[in-house]
């Protein structure tokens, strides 16, 4: 961001902001497809035909149409019904596992770029040996340590999610202390803590945000991956992996039943990536890929 | 150099010792008694478990316990499966070189097809080619490669029967594993056919796992090449009058590689990860479908040593990576 866009009101840079982000192509088409998913979500009730664990035993792997309009899966539960509630708990995986990492993450990295010295290097050394396992890799054996399960999935995503949080906060504090309001800051007194949150902090949101929203789609890839391993939610929950793993032995007889979750995360995944890469550009114009 | 060849090493240590803890601490973190878990019987003899608590050294103090894990895993020892009560070492090594079969032809297609569609996105910067370019490559960043796998199956295998839906080579072919990597084998066999089957089996698998590095790819390529057009260098060179085949292909695509080269490492762990899922739809023999059951079978040697190893592998991955870096662009080498 820079310094003129700093002087200037909130609200003129909010619209700043706003103004850059809709003039993105692909951010509008992700704000659309994150609007559609939480209205879906939130009147799941409403849009559904049938409940998600409604079982109608006359209609066993329905092909799409006749009163089900994504088909119904192999014990008779309609498939929209279900995606339609899958999404309100997408969408909570999704908010869950970003908030506990942008908290632990920012907090972590805050610390660790004020502290300095060895606390600074404990800090980023422990995030150094949780990048050189694969994300997936790593969120297993956590999960192997908690047993499997949405929450403890949600708990290994989150913790895989940590580095990326930690990273980008240090960096952003290390640049920002060399500046001159800090300085001043610190002259006039303010206490460390006034320092961090209230200084500093705000001027370093602008990477976390972006982070924030693409974490928000690794979150829910990941947590679907892990349902469809099986160690994340367990059946009959309508998480969209878990659905898809209970599904899999119909490949060759019945399409619907593993095309449509897996369509569902895809959009889902695609909307937080465009309205992410929407937001990088609109708040960094030098990250700009193009 | 010599410095910044030391600072690595220090780092890569570090980050090793702490893998080893993990590692470590993973079976004393189950829930659940290791011995127990190995009996898996209800009704031992007492004596008969403290017998093998001594054997297995649990009954000593945590930090020897560590000290002995590392000993042996330094040496090639990383335990026996409760499973199959054979070496992990040797599990390891039977499965490893599927998967990097499959990785490997997985980066190839993903270089091979993402590094040109990057190029060409960025030399027509805003045209409809470079709209449809990165809308299709944004839409692989986000696929769920485990939904992707089932519709390519889906498509090739039960629609099309074009490929087998998997394994890695045909029952009906005997091959003698020389390298362990089924294309070469199937070669070696001198039977045609017997390699034709194993390229129809690994090119789903590959498929589906390289999408992802794929668009990491052409993403990364497309703003590397836009980058390097803008510098002077680039513009000196077409105000010479060189052809523009000369100028993209020999001045800007050199330097807009080097960010590129370290995007394809760095996606070595990554790969590692979309293994676990590719493998396991495909039955593809390797580390990631080996680790499931292991996870499956709550065979705890299998999953702590699998860790360690592919963690090592990732590390020494970066590592070189980071060294041709710092070799390749001098300014690296004297960051921090």
């Amino acid at each position: 961001m820079s310094a003129s866009n700093l002087a200037r009101a909130p609200d003129a840079r909010f619209a700043d902001l706003r103004r850059h982000f809709l003039a993105s192509r692909g951010g509008t088409l992700g704000l659309g497809l994150v609007t559609l998913l939480i209205l879906a979500a939130a009147f799941a009730p409403l849009l559904a035909p049938y409940g998600p664990y409604e079982q109608m035993r006359q209609a066993i792997l329905h092909a799409p149409g006749g009163g089900f309009p994504l088909g119904t899966d192999d014990v008779g539960r309609d498939v929209l019904s279900r995606l339609l509630y899958g999404a309100r708990l997408s969408l909570s995986i999704g908010a869950v596992v970003v908030s506990l990492s942008f908290v632990t993450g920012t907090l972590l990295g805050l610390v660790a770029g004020f502290a300095g010295g060895i606390v600074d290097a404990l800090v980023m050394r422990l995030m150094d040996i949780m990048l050189a396992l694969p994300t997936l890799l790593l969120a297993i054996a956590v999960v192997a340590v908690l047993g499997p399960g949405l929450a403890n999935a949600m708990l290994a995503v989150s913790i895989v999610q940590l580095p990326g949080f930690v990273r980008l906060t240090r960096a952003a504090v290390q640049v920002e202390l060399g500046k001159d309001y800090v300085a001043a800051s610190r002259m006039a007194g303010a206490r460390r803590a006034r320092m961090m949150f209230l200084t500093v902090l705000p001027n370093c949101l602008a990477p976390l945000i972006v982070q924030a929203s693409l974490g928000y789609s690794t979150a829910i890839l990941d947590t679907a991956a892990l349902g469809f391993l099986g160690l994340g939610a367990q059946p009959p929950t309508p998480e969209w992996g878990t659905m898809l793993a209970d599904a899999l032995q119909f490949v060759q007889s019945a399409w619907w039943v593993v095309t449509f979750p897996g369509l569902a995360i895809l959009l889902t995944v695609l909307g937080f990536n465009l309205v992410g890469d929407g937001l990088r550009d609109a708040l960094d114009p030098r990250l700009k890929v193009g | 150099m010599t410095l910044f060849l030391a600072h690595r090493l220090g780092l890569v240590l570090i980050t090793f010792f702490g893998i080893t803890v993990f590692a470590f601490a993973l079976i004393h973190l189950i829930p659940g008694d290791p011995v127990m878990l190995m009996f898996g019987e209800r009704n031992v003899d007492p004596a008969q478990l403290a017998d093998l608590r001594a054997q297995l050294g649990i009954d000593r103090p945590m930090i020897v316990q560590y000290g002995l894990y590392v000993w042996r895993a330094l040496h090639g020892d990383l335990g026996t499966s409760l499973a199959t009560h054979d070496s992990v070492m040797d599990e390891f090594l039977t499965h490893f070189p599927a998967t990097v079969e499959l990785a490997v032809s997985a980066m190839l297609l993903a270089v091979l097809i993402g590094v040109p569609l990057g190029i060409i996105a960025a030399l027509f910067r805003g045209s409809t080619t470079d709209y449809s370019v990165m809308g299709i490559a944004l839409t692989g960043y986000s696929m769920p490669i485990f939904w992707w796998a089932i519709l390519l199956i889906l498509l090739f295998s039960v629609t099309l029967g074009l490929t087998p839906v998997s394994g890695r080579i045909d029952i009906a072919y005997d091959i003698q594993p020389v390298t362990g990597f089924m294309l070469i084998d199937s070669l070696l066999s001198e039977d045609s056919g017997a390699f034709r089957s194993a390229l129809s089996h690994l090119i789903l698998p590959a498929v589906a796992l390289g999408t992802i590095p794929l668009a990491v790819i052409a993403r990364m390529t497309r703003s590397a090449m836009l980058e390097v057009l803008s510098e002077d260098y680039v513009r000196t060179a077409r105000a010479k009058g060189l052809s523009p085949l000369r100028v993209v292909g020999l001045h800007a695509l050199r330097n807009a590689l080097i960010p590129v080269i370290t995007v394809v490492g760095l996606q070595v762990g990554s790969l590692f990860g979309g293994a676990v899922l590719t493998e396991t739809i495909f039955a593809w023999p390797g580390v990631g479908s080996w680790l499931i059951h292991g996870i499956a079978r709550r065979d705890y040697p299998v999953l702590q040593g699998g860790i360690l190893m592919v963690a090592t592998i990732v590390i020494l991955v970066n590592l070189t990576v980071d060294l041709l870096a710092g070799l390749v662009n001098p300014r690296l080498r004297h960051r921090r």
